[in-house]
């Protein structure tokens, strides 16, 4: 059964921004019911208080106020937020809606108010009087290990979640016949993932048919409903969550939040809709934060210079308390940790550690920018140590294309890989040879010019469900109309991505039909089957693969169909094409997509044995993962009088698989290369020794803007997997993975002259300005 | 204490009473229905709620509704043509794919109509430099960029400049 590829592969705009131009897509703070009431948080100042007690009654009285409520008053009626991720060994530290006698982050909600209009609810708050005792807090992680330091829970006196270790190969032996040890220390820091919406939840109860509707911001619709029935000790069955329009996630939105539960028990308790938007001081202080990790490594190295085993050293903070998948993120930095390179022998010891901060939790890449990041930066690092071009480091130890599948010593099996034709190709496009020249020159005229490289590989399509903590497939139903037009009904929940196109070309091609006869749905759990979700670059290639198979499914049956009404014995040999389907032996053989399809549903003539409809629904549950990779190069000056870095070029050479639609796939490449360009020059998240946000705002905690941003060369590689019929690999966070090495050490490699051999992020002008102070100072020293 | 005030909105003439603390954005949201402008951050700092006030870009949040009193407003609902063909900015962002999640898209496409206006042919630089009071997290800017200069040279070509 052959089809034409009128829209896969090509860069069809998409069908999302008719909408999104004009201001008519519908975000939860868009949308309005009769007698909606507004919910508002109060919440502790503290990073780690006791609570003596919460004075309501001022603010029960204010004009407007319709509730005030606190863990008291709850009385258990909501369970506490939940955590998929299973790690053996791990200590608890449930998280109470509103917190109960103990707060132990900046930030935690106390206490909820509900009121008549937004302006009526913000008095309210203040209102609301909290007697507190403050306790000391442990905001730092490596204090946090101190004997003695203060406790974030009190039954885990050390602070320590969990411990979970790796290993593959044989490291003793590694160390033991190595040549030179290079030992390197990083650190990656705490990032906010800032989507551009802020989260918001919308609760609305049919008392008559005791049914309760829930919008929120979110990546994954399903799990949240599973999960809030659980938390409200409700029959699922009476639960609708919608995800309507999504203002970004980038993994903040993948996640079950106190805010959810509340808002939907109150819409209950209250039988009025109640709407809780957060402020962006909410979303800085209550929102998971990323990364903020530390990692020590040891190579063992060979006498040619080979590595032969790898020891790593990992502590993620955690912050107080488990979200989604706290405790999950930085084991997938401990898969990844050795990159895209031949590295026989690595352990991995890892320890999650509990600060009075905020959650960390997944952040767009998820613990494999960290992996990438450490690998990279160390590479580059050892390279230097043995006075090798880190160019032809890299390339010494990739792995053969016909190596592949290739079994890591982290016990991942990468699906397929050619990591060196990124990397060439990434040389080329730079003109590696010649920057280099480039640079003896600069740097004999005093000039401070940095090449910086990054490979890396990425694991995608999470995943198999036997590696995953709840469920790692995705369903799909295909229903087409008895008028012939195509409705999609994912259970990926996209939030910008821009699948209502990439899905829709997919199916388009499958049926030869134009682009506008297919409708993608999303993001209700009423109208679709239930799903998995949007996150770890999985929604096409999982999710993509599972219409796929609902359309391979129709395709025969109504290729029987067709078969029949145009007399070809053999519906193997139809064709869809054009808005037909015709036998290719002849062409006039034909009968119309539509006739084809209302016969299915007029079911008059049916050949023996067919159902009369025409929908298919598919569980695909992959058989692996998908490994991604390649190549990014940053070009850098640093003014040495400042500090100041410029970003000369930045090339990008990725390899996602096949595409589908590549003006989407440089959009997410290229979005999450600024993202990166964010963490390694602005941001962090910075909290005071008493636990308070220090970068609580946009004044405080910059992101790129406009006019920080360089312009991206990209260019792709195409080594298709052959884990899923569409060959598809996965993009969304391939910039966030590959991007921060390659910046870091441009501006290490630009240093190098001077002594510099390592830099932790963010790269702000005044860290640097101090290295070039301290190089220089070092070099007088070392000169007298 | 309400306060009457008086203004344009998308060329329709509108007249409300409302609390003198009540933010614009507030008043073009919840008042008016036109949720096209966003609200990320309140505190004008994310460009998301920039409307044209007197042909002006401002942030609509940081501007009381009673300030906009006898003003002529354009949100981003107003700005497709009255047969609902897109503006050449909205048609530019479109084909350039210069949004993903869209949240940002009404503020940065008002903040170019309004960079347009006074600067037919901007420079990267001056495009860039323009919009930095709008974030975007998803784009990374490059084809906000691009459309920009895409819709700069449509609209030069429907309006040549004289010199």
């Amino acid at each position: 059964m052959a089809t034409a590829g009128r829209y896969v592969g090509r860069p069809v705009p998409r069908v999302e921004d008719a909408r999104l131009v004009r201001g008519l897509g519908r975000y939860v703070d868009d949308l309005t019911l009769p007698g909606m009431l507004y919910l508002g948080f109060v919440r502790s100042p503290h990073a780690h208080a006791r609570i003596r007690g919460i004075e309501t009654a001022r603010a029960r009285t204010a004009p407007g106020v319709v509730a005030v409520v606190t863990a008291d008053d709850l009385g258990g009626a909501i369970g506490p937020v939940p955590c998929a991720a299973q790690i053996p060994d791990m200590r608890p530290a449930p998280r109470p809606v509103l917190a109960a006698d103990r707060v132990r982050f900046v930030g935690e909600a106390v206490a909820a108010v509900v009121a008549s209009d937004r302006y009526a609810l913000r008095d309210a708050l203040e209102l609301v009087e909290v007697d507190y005792e403050p306790l000391p807090a442990v905001v730092e992680l490596e204090k946090a290990l101190r004997r003695g330091a203060p406790r974030v829970h009190e039954q885990h006196p050390d602070n320590i979640a969990y411990r979970w270790q790796l290993e593959g190969g044989d490291l003793k032996d590694a160390f033991r016949r190595a040549e030179r040890v290079v030992r390197h220390r990083m650190t990656n820091q705490r990032l906010i993932p800032m989507a551009m919406e802020p989260r918001a939840v919308l609760a609305d109860y049919q008392p008559g048919e005791d049914r309760l509707t829930v919008w929120s911001s979110t990546q994954i619709p399903h799990l949240l409903r599973t999960q809030l029935a659980a938390m409200l000790r409700l029959p699922e069955t009476r639960l609708r969550v919608v995800a309507p329009e999504v203002g970004g996630g980038f993994g903040s939105k993948l996640n079950v939040y106190p805010e959810e539960a509340l808002a939907a028990y109150l819409a209950r308790q209250l039988c009025r809709p109640v709407k809780w938007t957060e402020t962006r001081r909410e979303n800085f202080l209550a929102t998971i934060h990323g990364r903020d990790q530390i990692c020590e490594m040891e190579f063992a190295i060979g006498r040619d210079g080979t590595v032969l085993g790898l020891r790593a050293r990992l502590w993620a903070d955690l912050g107080a308390y488990y979200q989604l998948l706290t405790p999950l993120i930085p084991t997938l930095t401990g898969l990844m940790i050795a990159g895209c390179y031949r590295i026989p022998a690595v352990r991995v010891d890892l320890t999650g550690v509990f600060t009075n901060k905020m959650s960390t939790d997944a952040y767009r890449g998820a613990g494999r920018p960290e992996a990438t990041y450490f690998i990279e930066r160390a590479m580059d690092y050892v390279a230097a140590e043995l006075g090798e071009d880190p160019a032809e480091f890299r390339r010494r130890h990739f792995p053969r294309p016909e190596e592949f599948p290739y079994a890591t010593a982290t016990g991942l099996v990468y699906d397929t890989g050619n990591y060196a034709a990124p990397f060439e190709l990434a040389l080329k496009k730079v003109g590696y040879a010649r920057l280099r020249q480039q640079q003896r020159q600069a740097r004999r005229q005093g000039r401070l010019l940095g090449i910086g490289l990054s490979s890396y590989v990425e694991i995608c399509a999470l995943g198999p469900s036997s590696a995953m903590p709840a469920g790692g497939w995705e369903s799909a139903t295909v229903r087409i109309e008895p008028s012939g037009k195509v409705r999609v009904l994912t259970g990926s929940s996209p939030h910008g991505q821009g699948e209502e196109t990439s899905f829709a070309q997919i199916v388009a091609d499958q049926f030869g039909l134009p682009l506008e006869d297919v409708s993608v749905v999303h993001g209700d759990t009423d109208q679709i089957p239930y799903g998995i979700g949007t996150f770890g670059s999985r929604t096409l290639a999982v999710g993509g693969t599972a219409i796929y198979r609902c359309c391979e499914r129709l395709r025969e049956k109504l290729a029987r169909i067709a078969a029949q009404m145009v007399g070809e014995e053999d519906p193997r040999r139809m064709v869809f094409r054009d808005g037909k389907i015709y036998s290719a032996r002849d062409r006039r053989r034909a009968v119309s997509f539509t006739a084809a399809v209302a016969e299915a549903y007029v079911a008059r003539k049916l050949p023996a044995g067919l159902e009369p409809g025409l929908e298919a629904t598919h569980f695909y549950e992959p058989s692996n993962f998908t490994f991604p990779f390649g190549t990014h190069v940053a070009v850098v000056e640093v003014d040495a009088e400042t500090g100041r870095v410029e970003l000369l070029r930045y090339v990008a050479v990725d390899d996602c698989g096949r595409v589908i639609n590549p003006l989407l796939v440089d959009g997410q490449v290229v979005g999450g290369i600024v993202q990166s360009l964010g963490q390694v020059f602005l941001e962090e998240a910075v909290y005071d020794e008493q636990g308070q946000l220090l970068t609580g705002e946009l004044t405080d905690y910059a992101l790129p803007r406009a006019a920080d941003v360089p312009r991206i060369e990209t260019y792709r590689t195409e080594t298709p997997t052959p884990v899923n019929p569409l060959g598809a690999k996965g993009v969304g966070e391939a910039g966030t993975i590959g991007a921060t090495p390659a910046l870091v050490n441009a501006v290490v490699d630009a240093l190098a002259p001077l002594g510099v051999r390592h830099l932790d992020m963010p790269l702000k002008p005044e860290r640097i300005w101090r290295a070039l102070t301290a190089a220089r100072a070092a070099r007088r020293g070392g000169r007298r | 204490m309400a306060v009457e005030i008086r203004v344009e909105v998308n060329g329709r003439s509108c007249q409300s009473a409302v609390e003198p603390r009540l933010l614009l954005v507030h008043y073009l949201r919840d008042v008016l229905g036109l949720t096209g402008t966003h609200i990320g951050c309140e505190t004008s700092l994310c460009g998301a709620c920039t409307v044209l006030v007197n042909g002006q870009a401002v942030k609509s949040c940081t501007m009381l509704a009673v300030e906009a009193d006898g003003a002529s407003i354009t949100t981003i609902e107003g700005l497709a043509g009255p047969d609902g063909g897109l503006h050449p900015v909205q048609e530019a962002f479109r084909q350039a794919h210069a949004l993903q999640c869209g949240y940002c898209t009404p503020g940065m496409i008002l903040t170019v109509v309004e960079l347009l206006a006074r600067r037919p042919d901007p420079s990267e630089a001056e495009i860039r430099r323009a919009l930095a009071g709008n974030l975007c997290r998803c784009t990374g800017y490059q084809n906000i960029v691009a459309a920009v200069e895409r819709a700069a040279a449509q609209l030069r070509r429907r309006r040549p400049r004289r010199r």
